[in-house]
């Protein structure tokens, strides 16, 4: 017994790496069984169903954006729409209030975007190569700001920003934005800075460079990374927010796609083959830029996952 | 010299203070002030347009006989207590079949990551029209290998349940952070446990949790904070229905202030929220503080 088991790792793995490939063999019996076959069948079997039941709900909304309605009330439902109903595009959009919509999206979405990554970017900067009073308390309360949930600060935030005279502007959006308000990504910044060789940094000292250099031409361009992914998560925050736009932004003129898509959904509700061609629109910008940018997309998310 | 060197040292701390400045304004107006002001408006009686009255912890002794209050406070706690640790256990498996030698490791991992940029209220709409009882995917493909269709979003029972299967198509985010993890646990420890005599159970239970403890507690403690706060999928998909079964906490939270124009209610309701959440989090740091294993933490800096 002892003797197979130790045999196991080398038999089964001719290559360095990857033990946890006998979790797959199950029994500790011969080295190549009908049984370690099927393991290896299985793993791909429920890979490639997990592929599929990924996939459904996509090609689903791809070949109901497509149909008539008379087709998308049938049994059993068709995958391929023949003739395909490219009119539920221009419908859809036209329902959503495409170009008022997005031009709104995109004027939160920007703005805050790089609010974000600057202010982010400098404060991470500040605790990773700073030292000053109070800055590992400064820390803490950043990482606590993970824990808070965005909730409780909802009501006092609206009544404040409505105080102010800016519900229906975009002021509610910007000014956190500006402000370093996601600890996530101040966290992400300093682990990243704290990466990078101190070295660099002395030597540009001693040529003269000021804190701002230093960060703008030595720490920005060794980051690029880290800034792209912040860029992008965020990005992808501002495109998808809902609480925020619908709490601040009551005048149809200063919709958002998400709130005309929601307003879509209530009042056209079976109208489903126009308003599966606009969410597949509005899903497209998230997914094409995952599509481009998946190795930054990967990185970040293990960065983020990994560093404690 | 020495004189010189302070005066730069204490240069470099004011600019060091100016560089986190941007943190201690947003801090102070969107933290700390607002859940101070929360605080205050939680003992109001609020109407948004009118004038507030004091009315001392009336609004937090009222919740105990609001029967909504617990309901949504039940509802929030059970999808939580489901839907993250089963996402994270369907997550884990599949990161550890990735993390078996297989072809394609690449496409698998992208394409799972995929529902993980589809979220809001694109994402409700298009499992709204999935669960439709009559016409939807879900129940067409029940019918086909002869079951019968399943009310998901109009029966009391089954509104649950849809909520976190739909929470199940987006696990593809937790598995990247945890095949990441399976890469880093070094082999030796697997050959190790090989030579004791360890099986396939064994060396799951005693390798490669305990090498992963420290990114599952931190997906589960992100995984509850978000959970508790759900609320999209509940105004979009159900709202709050049928029959309040699918109403979340800050669902009743957001009707209190926008829709019934109870702001002081409604501000009491977000400190509980806050309250709960902190109970369960301190909680699971508590019972898990000894069970997590920091392996050569590498604490940089500071």
């Amino acid at each position: 017994m002892a003797d197979q088991l130790e045999r196991k790792p080398s038999g089964i793995q001719p290559h360095e790496g990857h033990a946890k490939s006998q979790a797959l063999a199950s029994q500790p019996a011969k080295p190549i069984t009908v049984s370690k076959f099927l393991g290896r069948f299985g793993v791909y079997a429920i890979l490639i169903g997990g592929a599929v039941i990924v996939l459904i709900p996509l090609v689903w909304m791809l070949s109901a954006s497509l149909k008539p309605k008379s087709e998308i009330f049938t049994f059993p439902p068709t995958w391929i729409p023949w003739p395909p109903l490219f009119s539920n595009y221009p419908r859809g959009l036209e329902t959503l209030q495409f170009g008022m919509a997005l031009k709104n999206t995109l004027l939160i979405t920007i703005p805050s975007v790089i609010g974000q990554v600057l202010s982010c970017s400098l404060v991470g900067y500040g605790l990773a190569r700073f030292r000053f009073p109070g800055r590992d308390a400064l820390f803490v309360l950043v990482l606590a700001t993970l824990m808070l949930p965005t909730q409780v600060t909802l009501i006092p935030t609206f009544i404040i920003f409505s105080q102010l005279g800016m519900v229906d502007t975009f002021w509610p959006f910007w000014l956190p934005a500006f402000t370093a308000t996601s600890g996530f990504n101040i966290f992400l910044f300093r682990q990243f800075f704290m990466t990078i060789s101190t070295e660099l940094e002395d030597a540009a000292r001693i040529d003269g460079a000021t804190s701002w250099d230093i960060y703008w031409r030595i720490m920005l361009p060794l980051s690029k990374p880290v800034f792209a992914a912040v860029a992008l998560f965020a990005f992808l925050f501002y495109w998808n927010d809902f609480f925020g736009p619908l709490i601040y932004l009551p005048s149809t003129e200063n919709k958002t796609l998400q709130l005309m898509l929601m307003n879509f959904q209530q009042f056209y509700t079976s109208d489903w083959g126009p308003m599966m061609a606009a969410t597949l629109v509005i899903t497209l910008v998230p997914l094409a830029i995952f599509f481009f940018a998946q190795r930054t997309f990967i990185q970040g998310v293990v960065f983020t996952g990994i560093k404690e | 010299m020495s004189l010189a060197i302070s005066r730069t040292g204490r240069r470099r701390q004011l600019q060091g203070m100016l560089f986190v400045s941007p943190f201690v304004v947003g801090f102070l107006l969107f933290f700390v002030g607002p859940m101070g002001f929360a605080a205050v408006i939680s003992l109001f009686n609020w109407p948004i347009l009118s004038e507030p009255t004091f009315i001392g912890f009336d609004n937090f002794t009222n919740m105990v006989s609001d029967g909504l209050f617990w309901k949504s406070l039940w509802i929030t706690t059970i999808y939580t207590m489901v839907s993250v640790p089963l996402g994270m256990a369907v997550g884990l498996g599949l990161a550890m079949l990735l993390n078996q030698k297989v072809r394609g490791l690449a496409f698998f991992r992208t394409l799972y990551y995929i529902p993980a940029v589809v979220t809001g209220v694109s994402l409700a709409v298009l499992w709204s029209i999935m669960f439709n009882t009559q016409y939807g995917i879900i129940n067409a493909g029940l019918r086909v290998i002869g079951l019968d269709a399943i009310p998901w979003l109009t029966h009391t029972a089954w509104v649950i349940p849809a909520l976190i299967i739909m929470s199940l198509w987006q696990v593809g985010a937790g598995m990247v952070i945890y095949l990441a993890g399976l890469q880093g646990v070094p082999t030796e420890l697997y050959d190790a446990a090989s030579i004791d005599g360890a099986g396939r159970w064994s060396k799951f239970r005693y390798v490669t949790i305990p090498m992963l403890s420290p990114v599952l507690l931190f997906s589960f403690v992100l995984g509850i904070i978000g959970s508790f706060q759900s609320f999209t999928n509940a105004l979009v998909m159900t709202n709050g229905g049928p029959s309040q079964a699918s109403l979340f906490f800050v669902l009743y939270i957001y009707r209190n202030a926008w829709q019934y124009n109870q702001m002081g209610y409604a501000a009491a309701l977000s400190w509980v929220l806050f309250a709960v959440i902190l109970v369960v989090v301190v909680i699971v740091l508590r019972t898990t503080a000894s069970r997590v294993f920091y392996a050569g933490t590498a604490r940089g800096g500071a």
